[in-house]
């Protein structure tokens, strides 16, 4: 593919694909392990005119890049989990109002303070329920530069073609590890812009009112049409509301915009799946030693196979009852206590056949962790 | 154009009890926004959480109904990404100086050209009466039932401090010094703080002996007087209103737009 090599680190190719997406306003606070984020966009974006601001904390970051979205901003922050935690409050609040933005979350160990500088994958959880009250998300990941890359890409226009924040989970790994990234020209990968009213200036204009599709055109704060935005159950004229039914018809638009369309949203990897009699699944950096366990036992004739998870939420519950219908056994290789493990479980007609290698000693689970699990349960033993 | 026209009359009725100051404080903002002739395509108004918060609804401009205490720093967003609208920020006494103060001292740190109005009642009113920190040692409340501990922020003080460039204090009852004060607040070049002094008589009068709305906005005649007055010299006890700060130092939006031209030049370079 044509285009300029890199050789940089994830935090910063996710910089690079925001740019490439038309990101064009930053707001945050410092936190390990995303920092390089804040610091390469407030080198980059006035290059081009976009802004960067440096906000008193978290939460004000989440806040900020909402309003700033409301002006027609392609706009994104970056955190780690104590910051992901503080900036529930606003997510919950892009949810409800329905405004594209995109929040990186370069996961560390937690609870709390937890272990700043090292790797987990603690927070898939939380990237959907962190924030109070039914809702829908997306949440998607990356296990290597040039996903980080286009996955950011990718994050920007589920963004803008849902009205909806999304969550790039990256972990401490792929944030800081460094590899090759080719950026390929502008145009190469498709950026969604957003969907904005051909309502005329003078006429009324409806924000909250869906189109026969499910979606809302926009309309930029300092245009034509003078509107209300508020994080209360509204109703068409986004003015606050409480009648029964446009609470229950605003709750089922905001779930069902993201459920139903899991097809166009969910993305995933398949390495050697089609006879694979145990078939690895994971997701972010966990996955890349899974495939290296993958590619170590097809040289020896077992049949090992991954399916990469590149979407979490909406969670493809149907590709993996798919994918793993003719599986023997399933392991979920994850750094954290068993969450993606939980949601493949329910996603299988069998769950006894699922098993879990996990670590969460701040350490990248490695090739012996899976190895040992596998030969385990193929009753091998250690 | 008449200042009805600057209302969104869909959504009236508006949700204040009866004798509350926050119509007071809209019809001055709204004359002071009339009267200065800025479009209503041009004006944006970001509030936060709490009765004055509602203020923003009833508007026909861009509005942002945000979070508890978050109104500013959503309004840093949509300032900041489009510096041509003039964006004013009406909040509460809790919802400016409790929930949000970390937001309110760095909005006025950073300097960003917006007017931020603190409609204080002193009290919590959409939650039913509990006292923020600016009702003061010796009010009632729900939550102080036996009589409040809590000594108030001086709000003026606290936007002096953390380097608002504009700072000033009126009440509900000086409606014409609301209106100048205001409208000079939306012309000055930098962030600028309003303190209106306003009355709940459902919560705060009727928990401190302020019996009806007449005698609370009697009590903010008689408790306040102008900056410097003789009245002030001969009874320290009274709070002084007008404006204490007005002065000019570089713009946060101004600032950033030199260091585009930096970064644009490094690249073109």
């Amino acid at each position: 593919m044509d285009g300029k090599v890199r050789f940089i680190q994830g935090n910063e190719a996710c910089v690079e694909g925001a740019i490439y997406a038309g990101c064009n306003f930053f707001a945050g606070y410092p936190i390990t392990p995303s920092t390089e984020i804040a610091e390469h966009l407030s080198y980059r974006l006035p290059q081009s005119g976009g802004k960067f601001i440096q906000m008193e904390d978290e939460i004000a970051s989440m806040s900020a890049i909402v309003g700033a979205s409301l002006t027609g901003c392609k706009s994104l922050t970056a955190t780690s989990g104590p910051g992901f935690s503080l900036k529930q409050e606003s997510l919950g609040y892009a949810i409800m109002a329905e405004i594209p933005c995109v929040i990186v979350n370069v996961q560390r160990g937690g609870p709390s303070t937890g272990n700043p500088t090292h790797v987990s994958q603690g927070d898939i959880m939380q990237a959907k329920w962190g924030t109070h009250g039914d809702h829908s998300i997306v949440a998607i990941t990356a296990s290597n530069i040039q996903d980080v890359f286009e996955m950011t890409i990718e994050a920007f226009n589920i963004a803008e073609t849902f009205r909806t924040p999304v969550v790039l989970l990256l972990d401490e790994v792929v944030g800081h590890m460094r590899e090759k990234l080719v950026i390929p020209e502008q145009g190469r990968i498709p950026t969604v812009n957003r969907l904005r009213t051909s309502v005329k200036a003078g006429v009324d204009y409806h924000p909250y009112f869906a189109r026969k599709d499910g979606r809302l055109p926009m309309s930029d704060f300092g245009g034509e049409h003078r509107y209300n935005v508020t994080g209360l159950f509204h109703d068409m004229w986004g003015f606050p509301t409480g009648s029964p039914s446009s609470i229950h018809n605003l709750m089922r638009h905001l779930v069902d915009k993201i459920d139903t369309h899991p097809n166009k949203i969910c993305k995933y990897k398949k390495f050697y799946l089609e006879d694979a009699e145990t078939i690895l699944i994971s997701y972010g950096s966990s996955a890349r030693t899974a495939l290296e366990v993958v590619n170590y036992s097809r040289k020896r004739d077992r049949k090992v196979g991954l399916l990469e998870l590149q979407t979490i939420w909406p969670f493809p519950e149907h590709v993996i009852a798919d994918l793993c219908k003719n599986a023997k056994n399933i392991v979920v290789v994850e750094m954290n206590m068993g969450q993606v493990l939980q949601l493949v479980k329910s996603a299988l007609d069998d769950p006894d056949k699922v098993y879990l290698c996990n670590r969460y000693d701040g350490t990248l689970i490695n090739f012996e962790d899976v190895l040992n699990v596998l030969r385990v349960i193929q009753g091998r033993g250690l | 154009m008449p200042i009805k026209d600057y209302i969104r009359k869909r959504f009236f009725p508006h949700i204040w009890c009866s004798g509350c100051g926050h119509g007071i404080v809209l019809q001055g903002l709204l004359t002071a926004v009339e009267e200065l002739g800025i479009h209503k395509n041009d004006l944006c108004m970001v509030s936060g959480i709490g009765c004055s918060s509602r203020i923003v609804g009833y508007v026909d401009c861009h509005t942002l109904h945000t979070l508890h205490g978050r109104a500013l720093a959503f309004a840093t967003g949509v300032k900041f990404s489009k510096p041509s609208l003039n964006v004013i920020v009406p909040m509460g006494d809790g919802d400016a100086a409790a929930i949000g103060g970390n937001h309110f001292i760095h909005a006025c740190r950073r300097n960003i050209d917006m007017t931020a109005i603190i409609m204080n009642n002193r009290i919590y009113g959409m939650t039913g009466g509990q006292f923020s920190p600016l009702s003061g040692e010796g009010i009632y409340a729900t939550t102080a039932p036996y009589t409040n501990i809590d000594y108030e922020f001086d709000i003026v003080e606290l936007a002096k401090g953390s380097g608002a460039t504009f700072v000033a204090r009126t009440t509900a009852f000086h409606i014409n010094e609301l209106k100048d004060i205001l409208k000079k607040s939306i012309q000055h070049k930098g962030f600028s703080v309003v303190e209106v002094l306003t009355q709940c008589p459902t919560y705060f009068g009727r928990k401190n002996k302020q019996k009806d709305t007449t005698t609370m906005l009697e009590y903010l005649k008689t408790s306040t007087t102008t900056i410097g007055s003789k009245a002030k010299q001969e009874n320290p006890e009274l709070i002084e209103r007008g404006i204490f700060v007005q002065t000019e130092k570089g713009e946060y939006c101004d600032k950033y737009d030199k260091i585009i031209e930096k970064a644009t030049a490094s690249v073109k370079g």
